[in-house]
């Protein structure tokens, strides 16, 4: 069995895992990270997203041996040390924009990687577009759209452009 | 108002664990010394079975057992059980085949398990059961509704001749010949509910274990009522007692209906663990999500509307085909039924109606309750069928509403097909929707669209149904099989915190929140000071679950009636200590006072001295405050209001855009408007979902076409508009709290509104009706056939 280097929100981890194991395999069943969560089997609803190095994955179209050394961040790896919750995470309280949960962590992980490539800004179109990779049954995408505005401010530290709206 | 209780929009307190990754799922549970089981299914949807060979399987790696329908037919275990039982208008009781926990000689549809095979790890029991040999001698199939019905058609089941489970019907059929035959005018219209999948993000999962010491059974399992699976599987299937049987529902990942069911895996882990003498985990993927989990909706109806001159309604009459599909789910046949064709009369005051469904045996996924069971497919045919009433009278589309609806000074209402409504205020809601949705400024829109060459179309649709399941005696009247009050207990500590254990399951609904609130406002404690309970029968004492937007009406009640007792007791406690008559004893915002002077006791004191009872009336009252009440609702409640669609079309391509959606709903007491206006937004995307995108496509071999989310179009965040939710409530009259329920009145009033703001939009086409969904194929087509007739026009 291969032997891999996994590292995890700052932790690192050398595991065996079969070749064919996928990343959200080894993190869920491997690691017991089961915060990253698997909703399909055709990379269509996002519920696994992570991020691994500087991009945002579906860590069901991964192996866990292409993860190798790269630093990996779960849902698990949002909040800081005193527990407080990362801007995205507080805002999708703050505008109910979660209820089973389920989708909600691969929801949040997308969300700030969409955030953080729109340094511009974001209108609530390209909010509805970058979602496009990560399915919810629950909310009608309603709150997700406002509370991903709402984080937009929080995590640039500034206004959202007024055009941008 | 109490900052944190009834009415007041407060944060979920489940958030946090789900924000952060630590919710607890089935699936990310690891039982000490688990191993996995995979469900071998049929490729073919209908055969016989003449061989499986487990023995390449079994000397796979890791490979501890292989089960097959043989192992299940010798160990003489019931068949999955059917919950609801409907007579045929000759008197005659359905048709009610055996459902075996493995296929035991048949197959009958794509999907239908033949052998479970456990093994030390999921890939190798994956692996396995690539080595499993088994030959099916593939038969004629009957895949959909009018292959099933046709002359000659295969039999689903040889004991269901013409593969009809039941033909029923209700209504006075005399008195509406009698109003078609005075009619002025009639509108008919034929159309399809489309079949749909659930897919709640969270795929099913279960883990059943054994105790070898004490005899005891736990199963983990993704549920909507685990009391419901414990008596259907302990008593029907596997002959466990309850005391022996524990079923426990953690963190659920959405149900939508799809969690109600007992599922033949359930029963198949939990019978295999005594002899694996291991944990056994089931996880299912997506793909076998989309051919196990019980689908959605698959009526064809043909409907038809006598009016008089001024377009008053006078008679309805409706021919429905329901499919079952190839075995009975747990409440499949009452939704096409007394879930359905008992709310015709919706919020009209129409005096005759007569309604017939034939329901039908398919070799497909068996077919039960999605998000409204059976009151989506009456308010869609009901609502398509007045826009389409008020084209044949030349009437408005408001209007020929407002001539027709039930007023308030009919309420309690009576209608022809059984149900009386409690309460409702129909011009409320309707107004008040018409308004937010400006429609008035709608043909302003309607030009600056053509101006941009787009089609710009609205829709209406005024609903009711009934939920908040159900009185019992009245539900069993009607077949079910089970009684479906609901169970409360409160547990107050000697602090003065509480405790809330419910029957009821939340897997989206917030009730860790909702409950907390209610309890919280009637016992005057922080919210804070109130945990919620739910999902294990080990701790809960009983309870029917969550369907039928029953939690709070049914569930809440229950919790309303355990503190009423929690209350009383707590003001003889405080009689004893202010030394006073309990008459004298009031109790409000959490204080027991001396009525008319300032001595009091907080429930907190109250509730310590019942837990030390040092000076206590100990001759006449019981230590201890934790009291528990059963509440068995008085009638259904019935939730209604207005739905209005606002849609653009491109005639180039056909596709359609929500422009708009605007929902206002009379639902009774709100105890959290955040949650409310969140569980009505989500029924409405799943409403659009339903008639602009899903579709479970059968081919004619039986195979799902649109097997797959790269092929079954779930709505995206770009399909859905901003959706604009309103309420205007009257209250229930018959439970404690006024409630009437909230989850499903999305999924219920919307797709019509969709569909006639289509049928609106492509006003100039020559379209009266269309079916779901509304696919941009279906509406290029449309609008192609008649671009020649427009020219000539």
């Amino acid at each position: 069995m291969p032997q891999v280097k996994l590292t995890v929100n700052g932790k690192s981890h050398i595991v065996d895992v079969e070749a064919r194991t996928l990343l959200v395999e080894a993190l869920r069943e491997t690691l017991g990270l089961t915060g990253t969560h698997i909703g399909c089997d055709t990379s269509q609803c996002g519920a696994c997203v992570v991020r691994l190095g500087d991009m945002s994955v579906k860590s069901c179209s991964i192996l866990a041996v292409q993860a190798q050394g790269a630093p990996i961040t779960t849902i698990e790896g949002l909040a800081a040390a005193d527990g407080s919750l990362h801007p995205m995470q507080a805002m999708f309280r703050e505008h109910h924009a979660l209820q089973c949960g389920y989708c909600t962590p691969g929801m949040v992980m997308s969300a700030i990687d969409l955030v953080e490539r729109h340094p511009e800004g974001l209108s609530e179109a390209e909010i509805r577009h970058g979602l496009e990779g990560n399915l919810c049954r629950c909310t009608g995408y309603h709150n997700i759209v406002k509370a991903i505005a709402a984080a937009w401010p929080l995590m640039h530290e500034k206004a959202l452009p007024a055009a941008a709206e | 108002m109490k900052v944190d209780g009834i009415g007041a929009s407060i944060k979920r307190k489940e958030d946090l664990r789900f924000l952060s990754g630590n919710g607890k799922y089935v699936d990310d549970l690891t039982r000490p010394g688990q191993v996995y089981a995979h469900f071998y299914r049929s490729d073919v949807a209908h055969g016989v079975l003449k061989r499986v060979d487990a023995k390449a399987a079994l000397a796979m790696p890791g490979v501890l057992a292989v089960f097959t329908g043989e192992d299940i037919a010798a160990a003489k275990i019931g068949g999955v059980p059917c919950g609801w039982q409907v007579h045929s208008k000759d008197g005659s009781p359905m048709v009610e085949p055996l459902h075996p926990v493995l296929a035991i000689g048949k197959v009958r549809y794509v999907g239908d398990a033949i052998a479970m095979i456990v093994a030390e790890t999921r890939a190798q029991a994956k692996d396995a059961a690539e080595a499993l040999v088994v030959e099916i001698d593939a038969l004629p199939v009957a895949a959909d509704l009018t292959a099933a019905l046709a002359p000659g058609a295969p039999l689903v089941h040889d004991e269901a001749a013409g593969n009809v489970c039941f033909d029923w019907h209700i209504g006075d059929k005399a008195a509406v010949d009698a109003a078609f035959a005075k009619a002025h005018k009639v509108a008919k219209l034929e159309l399809v509910n489309n079949r749909l999948v659930p897919n709640a993000m969270e795929p099913r999962a279960a883990i059943a274990e054994y105790d070898t010491s004490s005899g005891d059974y736990t199963l983990h399992t993704t549920t909507q009522n685990p009391h419901v699976i414990r008596l259907l599987m302990g008593a029907f299937v596997l002959g466990i007692p309850e005391h022996k049987l524990r079923i426990v529902a953690p963190d659920v990942g959405g149900g939508f209906g799809s969690k109600i069911f007992h599922y033949a895996e359930e029963a198949a882990l939990t019978w295999a663990s005594p002899k694996i003498k291991r944990p056994i985990k089931w996880t299912s993927d997506r793909s076998e999500a989309f051919v196990t989990d019980a689908h959605g909706r698959d009526h064809i109806s043909v409907a038809e509307l006598a009016m008089d001159a001024e377009g008053r309604f006078l008679g309805l009459r409706v021919n429905t085909k329901a499919n079952m599909g190839a075995y009975l789910s747990t409440f499949a046949p009452s939704v096409p039924t007394y879930l359905s064709a008992t709310l015709l009369a919706g919020v009209y005051t129409t005096p005759a109606i007569y309604a017939e469904v034939k329901a039908v045996f398919t070799n497909t996924v068996p077919v039960d309750a999605y998000r409204g069971a059976g009151r989506p497919e009456s308010t869609y045919l009901l609502e398509r069928l007045v826009d389409i009433a008020a084209g044949v009278m030349g009437m408005d589309k408001i209007a020929i509403r407002k001539k027709n609806f039930i007023p308030n000074s009919a309420f309690p209402y009576q209608t022809p097909v059984a149900l009386q409504y409690d309460s409702g205020d129909y011009n409320a809601t309707f107004d008040a929707c018409l308004k937010a949705s400006d429609y008035a400024g709608f043909e302003t829109r309607r030009r600056a669209a053509a101006a941009r060459g787009k089609l710009r179309g609205i829709g209406i649709s005024t609903y009711v149904e009934a939920c908040g399941i159900a009185p019992s005696a009245v539900a069993g009247a009607l077949g079910a099989r089970a009684g479906l009050y609901e169970v409360a207990n409160i547990r107050v500590h000697p602090t003065g915190s509480v405790t809330v254990f419910t029957g009821t399951h939340s897997h989206g609904q917030g009730h860790e929140t909702t409950f907390a609130q209610l309890v919280a406002e009637q016992l005057g404690v922080p919210v804070e000071q109130v945990d919620v309970v739910h999902g294990d029968t080990a701790k809960i004492p009983f309870g029917m679950g969550t369907y039928g937007s029953r939690s709070l009406a049914v569930g809440g009640s229950a919790m309303v009636k355990a503190m009423d007792k929690i209350i009383l007791k707590g003001r003889k406690i405080a009689a004893h200590l202010m030394e006073t008559d309990i008459d004298d004893v009031e109790f409000k915002d959490g204080k027991f006072t001396v009525a008319g002077t300032d001595k009091s006791k907080t429930f907190g004191e109250v509730a310590l001295t019942a837990y030390v009872p040092h000076n206590y009336p100990i001759e006449e009252l019981e230590p201890g405050l934790d009291e528990t009440a059963f509440y068995d609702p008085k009638n259904f409640t019935y939730p209604g209001g207005c739905h209005i669609a606002e849609v653009e079309i491109d005639p180039d391509t056909g596709t359609v855009s929500m422009v708009g959606f605007t929902a206002v709903d009379d639902i009774g007491r709100v105890i959290n408007p955040m949650i409310v206006e969140g569980q009505v937004q989500g029924g409405i995307a799943q409403g659009i979902g339903q008639a602009l995108l899903e579709h479970a496509i059968y081919d004619e071999t039986g195979q799902l076409l649109s097997g797959s989310m790269m092929d079954y179009t779930m709505p995206r965040a770009d399909d859905i508009p901003n959706i604009l939710v309103g309420t205007e409530s009257t209250l229930c009259t018959h439970n404690p709290l006024g409630a009437k329920g909230v989850g499903e009145v999305g999924a219920i009033g919307s797709p019509p509104a969709v569909i006639n703001a289509v049928v609106d939009a492509l006003r100039d086409y020559h379209v009266t009706h269309l079916d779901m969904p509304a696919t941009p194929a279906k509406i290029w087509a449309i609008i192609e056939a008649n671009r020649p007739k427009m020219a000539a026009d």
